[in-house]
């Protein structure tokens, strides 16, 4: 086991993380959220213009 | 050159006069702002003492932005900005005469009505040359970065929050130095090379802002 | 010297396609270096001797905060080209860029207050590079609220391209007066240029960190702005062509 690459022995050691688990995991987590909420943001945005964009043509195309 | 500089002071200053209450509403605010930090901490005459500088500069900085609200508002109102814009005259040196006229009747008011709210804070006698000081040379900064979001906010309808939320960050270095040397002479120490920073931060808001207020200014009277 | 790429960046349309081709490569590389960062940064890299484990806050406290700063010379740089060019895409830019610094300042401030409470006891204390940043997101909030307020485009980005550059010019005045406001800062730990004093299995996840943000920067920015060049172009032929053919895909 000591030659592992990781710094700690055991799964429920990374999840404790010292006693810092909880700090560590808050940073993390909300970090990650922020990050996907910027990607999320302009990927809705854009699935909503084109798909309002694609109403407007039918509507047009109708006419 | 010079002489449209003094004209322009000379107008504002008769413009202002004929609307005393729009001089002296950011005097009476600073004033009231002042009077409320007793009332909300306490009057224990130490604790004023310590807290004097931070309570005058951040006053000052509240009465300096609300007094810039309405600056160059009545000249975009009537078109007086866009004859401005298009004189023979450089933009940055009208601007500049604009809120020198601007800075010596509100800002220097606010200035000579300080040591009387400064004593009435328990800042000792003896200190007050250094805080008329200080404040001569961070008023002239307030105004000039302050007329630089007055410019760019002067076409919006509600511009007051805006301007706040736009200037109010820029005005950081001023409170912290003007604070600053409050503070260093409430202990005794050394003021002179604070105020030296102060001054070469006037220095560099003269020289630099008109750019910015004259580029604000053409793109609000271009919308 | 042969300006005419520069002049070429400018046209929407050339934008467009080359950032069509260029937005996959690095939305892959962020998803690679990011994905490296924190399994080596959060699992592999050694706890900090004197810190323990709480240091690991440090492999998105410090490219989130170098981002934001970046991010905001980049909107002095965007506003000075879109002010003496003229260019429409730099105001694209401009704008769409300013909402992800005020992002990373708030990712920055957050993960700043959480670290400080194992290390000064405290989630907040008014350490001067805390506060340097605190004021950064309030300038973030004034390029933002003034963007929003003035309804015709051009004179938005104009005036949010005035703005930015008064901000950048008073950055380092504030950061100076802010250290010397609290002199009782730690130096920085990690520089780009400079041999980092930290160990190398503890900076190279950290610089696979900085690059992970700065590529994932460069995909949101590339995705936002390719929306607003549609908006923004709906007028034009070549883009009545692409929303056509991109509405075509997704009902086929």
């Amino acid at each position: 086991m000591n030659e592992s690459i990781f710094a700690f022995n055991s799964f429920a050691e990374f999840i404790a993380m010292g006693k810092h688990g909880f700090y560590v995991w808050v940073c993390f987590g909300i970090t990650i959220a922020v990050l996907a909420i910027n990607v999320a943001l302009p990927w809705l945005a854009r699935r909503r213009y084109l798909n309002q964009e694609a109403r407007r043509l039918r509507w047009e195309a109708m006419q | 050159m010079s002489r449209v500089f003094f004209l322009l002071i000379l107008r504002e200053a008769r413009l202002l006069a004929r609307r005393p209450a729009e001089l002296a509403n950011p005097l009476v605010f600073f004033a009231i702002v002042i009077a409320l930090f007793p009332l909300a901490v306490g009057p224990e005459t130490q604790m004023l003492r310590t807290l004097s500088p931070g309570l005058i500069w951040v006053a000052a900085l509240l009465a300096v932005l609300l007094s810039l609200e309405n600056l160059f508002r009545s000249d975009f109102e009537d078109g007086s900005l866009e004859q401005w814009v298009v004189s023979p005259h450089p933009l940055t040196v009208l601007v500049l005469a604009k809120v020198f006229a601007h800075w010596l009747f509100s800002g220097l008011a606010l200035v000579l009505l300080s040591p009387v709210l400064a004593i009435m804070l328990g800042l000792p006698a003896d200190r007050v040359p250094i805080l008329l000081a200080s404040l001569l040379l961070g008023t002239p900064v307030l105004s000039l970065l302050g007329a630089v979001g007055a410019a760019l906010t002067v076409g919006l309808k509600r511009g007051g929050i805006l301007l706040a939320l736009l200037i109010l960050p820029l005005y950081i270095p001023v409170l912290i130095l003007g604070s600053g040397v409050l503070q260093a002479a409430l202990q005794g120490l050394p003021t002179l090379g604070y105020l030296l920073w102060m001054a070469s931060l006037m220095m560099l808001t003269i020289t630099l802002t008109p750019f910015a207020i004259a580029a604000g200014l053409k793109i609000s009277v271009g919308e | 010297m042969k300006w005419t790429w520069f002049h070429r960046l400018g046209s929407p349309k050339w934008f467009y396609e080359l950032s069509g081709r260029w937005l996959p490569w690095f939305a892959v590389a962020t998803v690679l270096l990011i994905a490296t960062g924190l399994v080596w940064g959060l699992a592999i890299a050694p706890p900090d001797y004197q810190q323990g484990n709480s240091f690991r806050i440090i492999y998105i406290h410090v490219p989130a905060s170098f981002l934001a700063q970046s991010i905001y010379i980049s909107l002095a740089i965007a506003g000075v080209v879109s002010l003496v060019w003229k260019m429409k895409i730099a105001d694209v830019a401009l704008q769409q860029s300013a909402p992800i610094g005020a992002w990373m300042a708030f990712i920055s401030l957050l993960t700043g207050a959480i670290w400080g409470k194992p290390t000064w006891g405290a989630y907040w204390v008014w350490d001067a590079r805390l506060t340097a940043m605190l004021i950064l997101l309030f300038l973030y909030f004034g390029v933002i609220a003034l963007g929003q307020a003035i309804s015709n485009r051009e004179s938005a980005a104009k005036a949010c391209a005035v703005l930015s550059i008064v901000g950048v010019v008073n950055i380092p005045i504030i950061k100076y007066s802010v250290d010397w406001w609290n002199t009782l800062h730690q130096p920085a730990t990690f520089s780009v240029i400079e041999k980092p004093a930290m160990p190398a299995e503890m900076w190279i996840p950290l610089l696979i960190m900085v690059v992970g943000f700065y590529c994932f920067f460069t995909t949101v920015l590339l995705m936002r702005m390719r929306l607003e060049i549609l908006r923004r172009e709906a007028k034009t032929s070549w883009v009545k062509a692409e929303v056509a053919r991109l509405v075509g895909k997704k009902h086929e």
